[in-house]
C-alpha cells in the first residue's frame, strides 16, 4: 500500500476507535445523573419541574463532550491537514 | 451529488454550498439566516399591527401561550429584573428553534449547522452577559466579581467565559450537523422511507437544541448578575 492508503486506514480506524471510546465516558456520566434525577423525582414528585430544568441543562454540559469528539473525527475523517499535505505532496 | 459527496456535503463539512450571484460569492448559510431574520422581523411587525385587546383571534392565543411559557421559564431563573432578559433569551430560543427547523425542508440546511452562525450567537452570549451584569450591579461590582474569591483567581474566570462561549457554539453545530450527517448516512444505506424516522428525531432535536441554548444563556447571565445578589445581601451564599 502507498502512504495514502496507510493513511487512510489507520485515520478510518481510529476515528472509529475514538468515536466509541469518547462516547463511553459521556454516557457513563449521563446514566448516572438521570439516575439521580429519577431518585430526586421519585422523592419528590412535585419538585418536577425544577429538577427537569436542570437535568437537561446538565445533561447537555454532558452531551457536548461526546459532540467535541464527534466534530474532531469529523475533522480527522473529512478535513484532516495531514491528507492536505499527502495529497499535494 | 454522488454518495460520499451527498454525506460530506450533509456535514457542513465542505462548507455550506456557497451560492454564485455572478462574481459575487456567499455562502448558503448566510443568505438562510439572513432570511429568517427578515422574515422574523416582518412577521413580528405584521403581527404587531394586528393584535387586538377585545376578543383576540386565534392565532394571537398561540403566541400569547408561547410568551407566557418563555416569561415563566424566565422569571423563575432570575427572579430579578427578567423583564431585561426575555427579551434576549426570547429571541434566542425563536431564532435557533426556526433556524434548526429550516434543515427539515428539503434542498435547505439548517444555518445552525454552520459554526459561523451559531459562532455568531455565542458571540452575542459572551457580550450579553457582561452587558447585563454590568447593568445590574456597577462596573465596580463586575470586575470585583472576577477577582473573587481570591485575585489569583482571574485567568480561571476568564477561561472559563472564553470556554463556555466555545462549549455553547460547538455544542449547536456539532447536534445540528451530526444530525445531517446521519440522515445523510441512513439515506445511502437504507433508501427513502427509513430516515423519515429519523426526521422525527430531528424535530425533537431541534427543540431541544433551542431550549438548551436558551437555558445556558440564561443561566450564564444569571450567573453575571450575581455580583448585584452579593451587594444586596453580603452574608449570603453564592447559590446558581
Amino acid at each position: 500500500m502507498n502512504d495514502l492508503g496507510i493513511f487512510t486506514t489507520i485515520v478510518t480506524a481510529f476515528a472509529v476507535l475514538a468515536m466509541g471510546l469518547g462516547v463511553l465516558g459521556p454516557g457513563i456520566g449521563m446514566g448516572m445523573a438521570i439516575a439521580k434525577a429519577l431518585e430526586a423525582l421519585a422523592r419528590q414528585p412535585e419538585a418536577e419541574k425544577s429538577i427537569m430544568r436542570w437535568l437537561l441543562i446538565g445533561l447537555a454540559m454532558i452531551e457536548s463532550l461526546a459532540i467535541y469528539v464527534l466534530v474532531v473525527v469529523l475533522i480527522v475523517l473529512f478535513r484532516s491537514p495531514m491528507l492536505d499535505y499527502l495529497l499535494h505532496k | 451529488m454522488t454518495g460520499p459527496e451527498l454525506v460530506l456535503g450533509a456535514a457542513g463539512l465542505l462548507g455550506q454550498p456557497t451560492l454564485h450571484f455572478g462574481s459575487f460569492a456567499i455562502s448558503e448559510s448566510a443568505v438562510s439566516a439572513t432570511a429568517l431574520t427578515v422574515a422574523l422581523a416582518s412577521a413580528a411587525a405584521w403581527t404587531k399591527s394586528r393584535l387586538r385587546m377585545r376578543d383576540p383571534a386565534g392565532w394571537q392565543l398561540v403566541l400569547e401561550l408561547a410568551e407566557q411559557a418563555m416569561d415563566t421559564t424566565v422569571r423563575e431563573s432570575i427572579p430579578k429584573a427578567p423583564e431585561r432578559i426575555l427579551p434576549l433569551v426570547g429571541t434566542l430560543w425563536i431564532y435557533i428553534l426556526l433556524a434548526n427547523l429550516v434543515g427539515l425542508i428539503p434542498g435547505l440546511h439548517s444555518p445552525t449547522g454552520d459554526l459561523s452562525v451559531t459562532g455568531a450567537l455565542a458571540m452575542i452570549v459572551f457580550f450579553a452577559v457582561p452587558f447585563y451584569g454590568v447593568r445590574a450591579a456597577g462596573w465596580a461590582a463586575y470586575v470585583r466579581e472576577y477577582f473573587s474569591p481570591m485575585f489569583w483567581m482571574f485567568p480561571f474566570h476568564l477561561m472559563s467565559e472564553l470556554t463556555r462561549t466555545l462549549t455553547l457554539a460547538v455544542r449547536l453545530f456539532g447536534n445540528m450537523t451530526g444530525m445531517e450527517v446521519a440522515i445523510g448516512i441512513l439515506l445511502l444505506l437504507a433508501g427513502l422511507l427509513v430516515p423519515v424516522a429519523f426526521l422525527f428525531l430531528h424535530l425533537i432535536e431541534a427543540l431541544l437544541q433551542a431550549y438548551i441554548f436558551g437555558m445556558l444563556a440564561l443561566v450564564y447571565i444569571a450567573g453575571g448578575m450575581q455580583a448585584l445578589e452579593e451587594k444586596e445581601q453580603p452574608k449570603g451564599g453564592t447559590v446558581r
